[in-house]
């Protein structure tokens, strides 16, 4: 079964973890004794409704606060496909955990306060689920049984984001605008009785109606060797498989591959998953590989089709969304992941901070600080062979890791 | 002879995946083994993964001691047709020397003093990776962890402070003395293990399909009478019924379900229609809010 993975974005409190609640209500997702427990619990709390956020809200700090700390990864299915909803914090100190839920999602719901309208966090959020393209965006203008179910105050916040959609430069993604009351469930998953005017879908009805693809699809054939398989039995002396997962395109026997970074020519001689031999693979596809001469292949290579090679480079330049305390600042040093290669990396010079309201760039910044986004332009100690993320965004991101900490700092997206 | 085209499942190939980062970053990795059917479907996962190959790394058991006997039989057969090391680690050898004290009554459960044995085992083999089979939507708690969940040097989880996780990039850099726990199979449901096991056919233990069983009913739930490791009442009445068990875990925790099921496309047709989660039936949770929050920050796995 197809799955789609969803993330959600709007600011604090704006119904996010509501959201997701109601659907999981909604959609008799919630099994007995955990609706049961969002009953106790609700009550407790002296609500006489239910609190649906219950249900995604996974840690005491969280419940204690009344808000999401980190990403809370929500399963639902219904006849047509499967779901995975990443429910992310809105708060702006955890930023990073709401780009970690969004990474690997194909759709963002990103949710609006009818009484508050398009606020800073909801353009910091679009820019985001921007600068990640991602495809399909669900507007929900949430809370409107407290704006009266106003349809002048839903096409007044859907004439603000417009506005702000009109300075994106990704034109392909799908943004579509629905009035919502999380809480009492108006066009969540059925069809609201007080919203006369809106004609269009409901949430779940949309989210239905969206292919599910993998977010790595597009894109050229990029197969990053993780590691060689050598059996060392008798059976098997002489074989070495390449291990990896297939990113975008095909790759079938009998091509022509080239080996990056030596640049050594070679064709596909079998294709291989568990103890089964195969003509071709298709993407998304974690396989082995055995190459038809012996050529010399490790982890952190990478096989591409000939004729269809990335970018061999030591300098790059990205824009990056600093996650860490410690600012990204000119000359310091870390550790870049790019897919499954390890090298070290130098921030040669800061570019440009991008305002996150769309509304331009501040120039030669002396630093990057935590939920910043900026281009860098950085020197590596060993070639990379990279595409640009637009092209291809499993062979087009990379992460920094902090080299004192260990910790993932910052996120890169190739120019 | 070769098949024409291969297309693997997403969340199969994301397992997978996440098996061979865990040998390329790490030096001594684990899988810890519980003969339960997420465990199961691990090993099978990691076989696929290094296939031809055998799995590059031991399975280890931390026995509470009170695990059904059909599991241990299983779990030594499956360790020895795999030709993989099987490493066993017992709760029982903590509590008679004294470094842990058991619990007693009626919700006496070992549960908890798991984490000190597999704690002192992690530092006994200096494992740096541990792989498990814990799936985000088992658990509130559980939904918040990342696939690599770094752990300090008392196994602690710092909830409110994980890397980021970004696409499928997994930072597996820690310091001396710290590990990490990883979970291969976060992004799969209930349904999607067993659906799993039925399509590949994997064996599991006998104790997952309806067998007649000497039980007793306890807050609503059912539980085994056969072993004197769950305690029970002089009051609470034993009667004999058709179970199975959900998960398998320690038995003074686990509580059996009804079920006629026993062929696995009964049992998946029966998870399909169930309206309790799998952790409904595991008493440890139920003992408060937060009860997994709690273990996992003191190095729960
Ligand atoms: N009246 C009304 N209240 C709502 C609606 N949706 C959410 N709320 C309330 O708004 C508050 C915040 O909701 P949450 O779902 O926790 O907000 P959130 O966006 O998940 O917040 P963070 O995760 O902390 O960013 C709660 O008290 C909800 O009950 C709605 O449609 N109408």
């Amino acid at each position: 079964m197809n799955v789609l993975k969803i993330a959600t974005a709007g600011s604090v409190d704006d119904g996010k973890s509501t959201l997701i609640g109601r659907i999981l209500y909604d959609t008799k997702s919630l099994t007995t004794d955990k609706l049961e427990a969002i009953e106790t619990r609700s009550k407790a709390n002296g609500f006489d409704y239910l609190d649906f956020s219950l249900a995604t809200d996974g840690l005491v700090a969280e419940r204690e606060q009344g808000i999401t700390i980190d990403v809370a990864h929500i399963y639902f299915s219904t006849a047509k496909k499967s779901y995975i909803i990443a429910d992310t914090p809105g708060h702006v100190e955890y930023t990073r955990n709401m780009v970690t839920g969004a990474s690997t999602s194909q759709a963002s719901m990103i949710l609006v306060d009818a009484r508050n309208g398009v606020i800073e966090q909801t353009y910091r959020h679009f820019f985001i689920n921007n600068l990640l393209r991602i495809k399909d965006i669900v507007v929900a203008v949430n809370k409107m049984d407290l704006v009266d179910f106003s349809e002048e105050k839903f096409n007044a916040i859907k004439a603000e984001f417009e506005k702000m959609v009109a300075n994106s430069d990704y034109k392909d993604q799908n943004i579509t605008f629905i009035p919502v009351s999380a809480l009492k469930g108006d066009n969540v998953v059925s069809e609201s009785e007080n919203t006369p005017w809106y004609s269009g879908r409901t949430i779940l009805e949309h989210l239905e109606s969206l292919d599910a693809k993998d977010v790595f699809e597009k894109g050229q054939a990029r197969f990053p060797v993780q590691t060689v398989i050598r059996p060392k039995t008798e059976e098997y002396h002489d074989y070495r498989g390449y291990a990896g997962k297939l990113y975008g395109g095909s790759l079938s026997v009998g091509d022509d591959v080239t080996v990056l970074p030596s640049t050594t020519k070679s064709k596909v001689k079998s294709i291989h998953f568990f103890d089964k031999e195969f003509k071709k693979a298709k993407k998304g596809s974690s396989i082995s590989i055995t190459l038809e001469n012996d050529v010399n292949v490790s982890r952190g290579d990478m096989l591409v089709k000939t004729g269809e090679e990335p970018k061999i480079t030591k300098e790059l330049t990205a824009t990056i969304c600093w996650m860490d305390k410690d600012p990204l600042q000119a000359s310091s040093k870390y550790f870049i992941k790019h897919g499954v290669n390890d090298v070290q990396a130098k921030i040669i010079s800061l570019s440009t901070i991008m305002k996150p309201d769309f509304s331009g760039e501040i120039e030669n910044p002396t630093q990057l600080t935590l939920n910043e986004i900026g281009d860098v332009n950085l020197k590596l100690s060993k070639p990379l062979f990279v595409d640009s993320y637009k092209n291809n965004k499993s062979n087009g991101a990379f992460i920094l890791i902090n080299p004192k900490t260990n910790t993932t700092s910052g996120v890169g997206f190739i120019k | 002879m070769s098949l024409d085209t291969i297309k693997v499942g997403a969340l199969e190939s994301e397992a997978i995946h996440i098996f061979r980062e865990v040998v390329s970053q790490f030096e001594k990795p684990v899988l810890l083994f519980s003969g339960g059917k997420d465990s199961i479907t691990l090993v099978r996962l990691a076989q696929k993964a290094f296939y031809p190959a055998k799995i590059p790394f031991p399975l280890m058991h931390i026995d509470t001691g009170h695990n059904f006997p059909e599991t241990i039989e299983f779990r030594d057969r499956l360790a020895k047709e795999l030709g993989v090391e099987l490493i066993v680690r017992n709760v029982q050898d903590n509590i008679d020397s004294g470094k842990v004290k058991e619990e007693t009554g009626r919700y006496a459960s070992r549960n908890m003093l798991q984490t000190e044995t597999l704690l002192d085992a992690i530092e006994e083999f200096g494992f740096d990776a541990c792989i498990g089979g814990a799936r985000r939507d088992e658990e509130k708690a559980r939904a918040k962890e990342r696939i690599f969940s770094v752990r300090d040097d008392f196994g602690q989880w710092d909830e409110k402070n994980q890397r980021p996780e970004l696409f499928d990039m997994l930072n597996g850099k820690i310091d001396l003395g710290q590990n990490v726990r990883v979970f291969p199979i976060s992004n799969w449901t209930e349904l999607d293990v067993w659906s799993y096991i039925e399509a590949e056919e994997i064996e599991i233990p006998s104790i997952y399909f309806a067998h007649k069983r000497k039980i007793f009913v306890r807050d609503g739930m059912i539980w085994s009478a056969e072993d004197d490791v769950v305690y029970r009442d002089e009051e609470e009445v034993v009667e004999e019924r058709m179970v199975r068990f959900r998960t398998v875990g320690d038995m003074s925790c686990t509580a059996a379900v009804l079920s006629d099921a026993i062929t696995i496309d009964k049992v998946v047709a029966e998870i399909r229609e169930s309206t309790i989660s799998e952790r409904g039936a595991r008493i440890d949770d139920k003992r408060s809010e937060a009860a997994m929050e709690k273990r996992k920050q003191q190095g729960y796995f």
